[in-house]
């Protein structure tokens, strides 16, 4: 790729040492690229693929890992046909970082909160980033940052969008898998509830009294939290059309203040428009 | 200008093989080392901001998304210090072991990825574990396997691998059956093995004659290896409670760096992690630990942190010894959890991150609202050491030609596992990309 700014020089010079394994420039034949991409994030969602222990070497058989800087200091100029990228868009650098990965990419995907809807560092959109600068940082001056952090379709199209934080991994290798395909991906925008019903977990909220997301989240994690006795707090983001209303509501019968509430969506979706609506209602409550 | 005098600079500005986004720089002025930084320029997330007015029942959750590698450490820092402030200890018992348990599983899953797909390939002269795979590909495989019984522990006790779900103030949500655990044994058993055969093939890598005098800082117990809690010790004689921890440890802000460094307080720079660990507590280790690291060649001190590869795979055979120990004598306990009560007080909590100690301070209302958090990873703390490391590198091998010296200075950095995305959010920075 050269298109990326400052780093460039450097990524460059990492391709070009004389390591062994090191891959030739470009393509090889027959063989697509896929790179990954980190903006403002945990490493989470990238370590997911690392995650794969069984199946990490058999897509590295099938597709060429051409930019994957948390695993290789060898990296293949672009264009590349799949990018996944994870983090959210913090910086004026990032912002212009990730045009340049979006023009070398023919598809792009984003993994994880952070990049789908800004991640938990969008609680700052909710204050004054000066402050929270001079909390954290004795010098603010040295901060270079901006007042929001917000999702990379807020600044680049993008192609697909796979929920969570931190993503599951094997929806991870179906997205991959489906887009070097050329098919659609299999993933659901059902919500969290069908998980539990599939598999046949007792709904916390219904049997204990247990405030939970589950209703309102977007399903893909296979509904861990109800099968240990805890209510889902929302960390896949919002299912299509949910009704927050309806289940705020239900909530506050449950003992939930408003305090609760606004807590409770605002977290590592805190960005996504129902999930912010949601918590903004309850802030004016 | 003289040959002797000429600037030489080396310079790797995207550090490949570590957790998140920093930079190296090197200046040589003729045969002196004029300058040396490890640069961080991952963008801020301001976690000790937004921890603000979130309830301390929080605490464990959020913390955990400042690293995806390390959550579970981040998770137990956290609910030790709000413990703390509330005045609960779970010292021992049933809810303490399953605590180890799983961190034992983070610290299998932590340094299989170091050992395996992140430091090995230095020393076998790869860009990375995929591309060593062509080459080696049972080596690359085992280490997978080993890495995998450790997300098999985060997975059951944790509920899954990345930011487990299943960790509260407290104790758990749910605490898993003793039939659940024993479908652990038997990966932990084969990744027990592969550790053991893990420190016989790290002891036969070639290693630079590096002996660093750094003082080693780490978490210490009488009869167990550090992991989960204990007194922070030195070997230069410090003995403390993790409440004192900000008595005696500064973070200074150095010229030569935009970063703040962490220094024991009139005594200087210092080292957390595995070398710490090892050299503090080689007698609390369990005898077929402390009997891998006499195969491999290790006396009771590693001073070479080089040779930390050779402490990791040691370190995986104690987490999984005693991982399955844990098993095998795991009693359930009476309640997932222990009651909490929220009052107006600070709390402090430490435990063993796998690259180095975690230090968590909190203050809490009377309602359990976070009035204020204070977050010291251990990469920050290891940022002087680390830059020490680099010069003494650098002088000692001024003859090599560019190439040769940066890999060497990259390896040097990747010898303590930094983890970047941890350090970032309190690090003071610059946007300066050079």
């Amino acid at each position: 790729m050269n298109t990326t700014p400052e780093q460039a020089p450097a990524l460059a010079a990492t391709g070009t040492r004389t390591l062994k394994g090191t891959p030739p420039s470009g393509a090889q034949a027959g063989r697509q690229t896929l790179a990954v991409w980190k903006f403002a994030s945990c490493d989470g969602c990238q370590l997911s693929l690392l995650d794969c222990e069984d199946e990490l070497l058999l897509l590295a058989d099938r597709v060429e890992i051409a930019h994957f800087v948390e695993a290789s200091s060898a990296t293949v100029d672009g264009p590349y046909d799949v990018s996944i990228v994870e983090g959210s868009i913090t910086t004026a650098h990032d912002a212009e970082r990730i045009r340049e990965v979006r023009a070398s990419s023919r598809v792009l995907i984003t993994i994880g909160a952070c990049a789908t809807s800004g991640g938990i560092q969008a609680l700052r959109n909710f204050a004054d980033v000066d402050d929270f600068t001079a909390i954290v940082y004795a010098s603010p001056d040295y901060i270079s940052t901006l007042r929001t952090s917000t999702p990379i379709s807020a600044h680049v199209p993008v192609d697909y969008e796979l929920n969570g934080c931190p993503i599951d991994k094997r929806q991870l290798l179906e997205v991959i898998g489906a887009h070097l395909a050329g098919r659609r991906p299999r993933v659901r925008a059902h919500s969290v509830c069908v998980e539990c019903k599939r598999r046949g977990t007792v709904c916390v909220m219904v049997a204990h009294g247990t405030p939970c997301l589950g209703p309102v989240t977007h399903a893909g994690c296979g509904a861990i939290c109800p099968s240990y006795d805890r209510g889902c707090y929302g960390c896949y983001g919002p299912m299509e059309a949910p009704n927050t209303d309806a289940l705020s509501a239900r909530m506050a019968q449950l003992g939930c203040e408003e305090v609760d509430l606004v807590r409770v969506y605002r977290t590592f979706n805190a960005g996504s428009t129902a999930f912010q609506r949601e918590s903004e209602a309850h802030e004016r409550g | 200008m003289s040959e002797a005098r000429r600037t030489r600079v080396i310079r790797t500005d995207y550090l490949a093989r570590v957790e998140g986004e920093g930079a190296m720089y090197v200046k040589l002025d003729g045969r002196e080392v004029a300058e040396v930084k490890l640069r961080i320029y991952e963008p801020p997330r301001f976690f000790e901001a937004l921890l603000r007015g979130r309830a301390f029942t929080e605490a464990p959750d959020i913390t955990a998304r400042i690293c995806g590698i390390c959550p579970v450490a981040y998770q137990m820092s956290a609910v030790r210090a709000m413990e703390d402030a509330c005045g609960v200890a779970i010292d021992a018992g049933p809810l303490r072991d399953l605590r180890r348990l799983l961190y034992c599983g983070e610290w299998i899953e932590s340094h299989s990825l170091h050992v395996y797909m992140l430091h090995a390939p230095d020393f076998l002269g790869y860009a990375g574990a995929v591309e060593m795979a062509r080459d080696h590909r049972e080596i690359v495989e085992q280490g997978l396997q080993m890495k995998k019984a450790g997300n098999a522990v985060m997975a059951l006790v944790g509920g899954r691998e990345v930011h487990p779900i299943n960790v509260r103030v407290g104790g758990f949500y749910r605490a898993p059956a003793r039939a659940e655990l024993r479908t652990l044994v038997d990966p932990l058993e084969r990744a027990r093995e592969t550790a053991l055969a893990t420190a016989r093939w790290a002891a036969t890598l070639e290693f630079p004659d590096v002996q660093r005098a750094t003082e080693l800082l780490a978490l210490s117990e009488p009869d167990r290896y550090p992991i989960d809690l204990g007194r922070i010790r030195s070997d230069g004689g410090l003995d403390i409670a993790p409440a004192e921890f900000d008595a005696h440890v500064v973070e200074e802000h150095v010229e030569h760096s935009n970063a703040l460094h962490a220094r024991i307080r009139e005594r200087g720079t210092y080292l957390t992690g595995p070398l710490a660990r090892y050299a503090l507590s080689f007698a609390q280790l369990r005898p077929l630990a402390r009997e891998a690291a006499r195969e491999a060649g290790l006396g009771p001190v590693c001073r070479n942190p080089f040779q930390s590869i050779v402490v990791r795979a040691v370190e995986l055979v104690q987490a999984c010894d005693e991982a399955l120990a844990l098993i095998d004598g795991h009693v359930e306990p009476d309640a997932p959890a222990v009651e909490v009560i929220p009052r107006r007080s600070v709390g402090h909590g430490a435990t063993e991150a796998p690259r180095g100690l975690l230090y968590h301070r909190y203050e809490i209302d009377d309602d359990g609202t976070i009035l204020d958090a204070k977050i010291v990873p251990p990469t920050s703390q290891n940022q002087l050491a680390i830059e020490e490391d680099l010069r003494a590198v650098v002088e000692a091998g001024l003859d090599l030609p560019d190439e040769q010296l940066s890999l060497r200075c990259e390896q040097t950095i990747r010898n303590h596992d930094p983890c970047i995305s941890c350090a970032t959010h309190f690090l003071k920075l610059t946007v300066d990309r050079g």
